[in-house]
């Protein structure tokens, strides 16, 4: 146990620091999450839908949640069930054997739904395109709202994706501009 | 075996036809002196369809892959009685080529979910697929358990978390697993079909994206096979670079998994932790490689990247501050008693059941199975790197989890040896496709288990066939026992303590 203390004590706080002029990072971070409780009022919940990717989209979301970048403290929250859902999160090209679920993942999230489409192969197809077994981009089986490309992207640019995803969100949900812009 | 050709490849590996007896002979030979089978795949020659096989030898450590040539329409003997971990193979190799192993026990479709035009298969068919397919994915015939109070529990494809998809079966009394199912296949993407449409060049790049987490792996052992169809090697720097990157992905994976373990048994602490160290060594893969995953690093020929000195000795700087971390976290794990509750004799594959069924790499390790191809056949770098294998008996998610500190602490020494000891000159050289059909492999010890790549040029320079094999194939139908008996809230701890490939799998 007093190792346990000494180890956390040890490694302190990582999550980037207060926001520092030269830290791009960090303002990032804190401009998404006052959006996010401007448009949502509340933490945004986020299901991942891996619909036929390589598993590297997979390794940096997972990033995501470490103490560097500290989803969680920014209200965003992955759920486990589509029905809790805010936002789909879709990585891979839309492999044919999960084009139905990736359907019904979509048909089981209430609206206003967001989906983002993160990777070259969700925004494209990518390396593997199109063929009998893969019916490429996200966009090509479900409505997008926002696609990261990359290959994997870097868990940032995953977030900043949720961000942009958000704010259109807020424009199509609430009328456009109704809301007063803070980021 | 004196029928078999040496391929110019860094580990031994040698290549030739069999008859049918042949085939059954080879066979029975490596069960009977202790080899495995590594891989069972099919090729679609001008000349008529073959299947292939791919066995490792236990005393020289080489590696034989045997071709059948099949007559229109022929089957070749099945050798799942021998090799169970052949079912699964046999069946994709069926649903892919259309070739099937005669009189199989379990002759259902395995990568085939109903939606592909029937009849029409993808690596023996050159034109496109015709008209339209099913809607619908077709039901698969799960094995039922019958009997008072037992009921059926699907999980997937879509899963409660960040993780693949595919489907698993239980068949549970109470809480406890009688028996489980997989349905794997989910993200079958067209990966061979695709390998053929592209330049041998250029390829890599595919190889690179089969399974993401082991993208080092993959890229060096297609590049491994190009390199021995055309019959030249890396240079020596290109070969340590590879290493170093090989051996920075097993780190990278293995501090990934630890913390998820610690997390699957409540342990919150263990996640945070061990999910930053993975956070400092990708960025620093990122400084040193110009990617976080070290994708695309490794190309035909040599290595894409050149690391400098000061780079090279920020490497071993922080192979030097992880190892501290790695001991102190390690202490904790091992004094944790809630963590060491759920971790011992959770999942068990006994050391027996494990060389029947074939368990390979990480988790045959863990199990008593020997095989680590950094040691034995060992090749350029490693042979100079006096590599130990880490291996335990106990074949539980603690041993998984133990040989994980034991294999991350070894690759902390080999990084900061190849760093000390990495020999100057050039780290690409160029290669020319030879002007006939040629084949080549690759065998890669990768962070899972043994990645092998099978490869077929033709003569006008395309790539004819890309067999990619993933150890997650012998190791998936292993989970299956290891999770009988155990209850259903233990499944994604043990799931975890494998943590298989669904992609490189179904590719």
């Amino acid at each position: 146990m007093w190792t346990i203390v000494k180890q956390i004590v040890r490694t302190g706080i990582l999550t980037e620091p207060a926001p520092a002029q030269d830290d791009a990072l960090h303002l990032q971070a804190d401009r998404i999450q006052r959006e996010i409780l401007d448009v949502l009022g509340q933490a945004l919940t986020v299901r991942q839908v891996d619909a036929g990717s390589c598993n590297g989209c997979e390794l940096e979301i997972h990033a995501l949640n470490n103490p560097y970048y500290n989803l969680e403290g920014l209200g965003i929250r992955f759920v486990a069930s589509p029905r809790h859902a805010d936002l789909l999160l879709v990585t891979g090209p839309v492999s044919r054997h999960m084009e139905e679920a990736l359907r019904r993942t979509y048909g089981a999230t209430p609206e206003p739904r967001l989906v983002v489409a993160v990777g070259d192969c969700g925004c494209s197809g990518g390396i593997f395109g199109e063929s009998y077994a893969s019916c490429g981009q996200v966009a090509n089986v479900i409505p997008v709202d926002v696609a990261v490309p990359g290959c994997p992207p870097p868990p940032l640019e995953i977030l900043r994706g949720i961000l942009t995803a958000v704010r259109r969100g807020r424009t199509s949900a609430f009328g456009n501009g109704s809301i007063a812009t803070t980021g | 075996m004196s029928m078999l050709v040496p391929l110019p490849t860094p580990l031994p590996i040698r290549h030739g036809v069999v008859d049918r007896e042949g085939w059954l002979a080879v066979a029975r030979d490596v069960l009977d002196s202790g080899g495995r089978l590594v891989s069972l795949w099919g090729s679609q020659r001008p000349s008529g369809a073959v299947a292939c096989a791919a066995y490792a030898f236990s005393v020289e450590g080489t590696l034989a892959w045997i071709e059948l040539p099949l007559a229109a329409g022929d089957g070749y003997p099945d050798l799942a009685g021998l090799f169970p971990a052949a079912a699964r193979m046999q069946r994709a190799t069926m649903d892919l080529l259309g070739i099937a192993a005669a009189a199989a026990l379990d002759a259902r479709p395995w990568l085939d979910h109903g939606l592909w035009p029937l009849q029409w298969r993808a690596l023996r068919d050159h034109a496109a697929p015709p008209g339209a397919t099913a809607e619908l994915p077709s039901d698969y015939p799960f094995v039922r358990v019958k009997g008072d109070g037992v009921h059926e529990i699907a999980v997937g494809p879509v899963h409660a978390g960040i993780i693949e998809p595919g489907h698993f079966r239980f068949s549970v009394v109470g809480e406890k697993v009688l028996r489980l199912e997989q349905h794997l296949g989910y993200v079958h993407k067209g990966i061979e079909r695709r390998f053929t449409e592209l330049a041998p060049h250029d390829a890599y790049r595919l190889a690179g994206r089969v399974s993401g987490d082991s993208t080092v792996a993959y890229a060096w052992a297609y590049c491994m096979a190009l390199e021995s169809a055309v019959g030249c090697e890396a240079p020596p720097r290109a070969s340590w670079l590879r290493a170093l990157m090989l051996e920075r992905e097993r780190v990278a994976n293995h501090l990934g998994d630890l913390g998820a373990l610690g997390n699957d048994a409540a342990l919150g602490f263990g996640l945070a932790q061990f999910s930053r160290l993975r956070e400092d060594w990708q960025r620093l893969s990122f400084d040193a490689f110009g990617h976080r995953l070290m994708m695309d690093c490794i190309v035909p020929g040599g290595v894409a990247v050149d690391p400098d000195r000061s780079l090279l000795d920020g490497l071993s700087r922080q192979c030097a501050a992880i190892e501290v971390e790695l001991l102190t976290l390690r202490a904790v794990y091992d004094e944790h008693a809630g963590l060491q509750d759920r971790f011992i004799a959770t999942g068990v594959v006994a050391p027996k059941l494990a060389a029947q069924l074939g368990l390979t790499g990480l988790a045959g390790r863990a199990s008593g199975q020997a095989w680590d191809l950094r040691c034995n056949p060992s090749h350029p770098p490693y042979d100079q790197l006096d590599v130990t294998m880490a291996t335990h008996r106990n074949g539980d998610v603690a041993a998984r989890v133990a040989v994980r500190f034991d294999e991350a602490m070894e690759s902390l020494r080999l990084i900061r040896a190849i760093c000390a000891e990495l020999p100057e000159g050039a780290v690409r050289d160029d290669l020319e496709l030879p002007a006939r059909e040629a084949v080549g492999a690759g065998w890669i010890e990768g962070w899972r288990g043994e990645v092998f790549v099978a490869l077929e040029l033709t003569a006008d320079g395309r790539i004819r066939r890309c067999h990619c094999h993933d150890p997650s194939w012998q190791n998936w139908p292993v989970l299956e026992h290891a999770v009988i008996g155990n209850i259903v809230p233990d499944f994604p701890l043990i799931n975890k303590s494998f943590n298989l490939s669904y992609s490189g799998h179904d590719l």
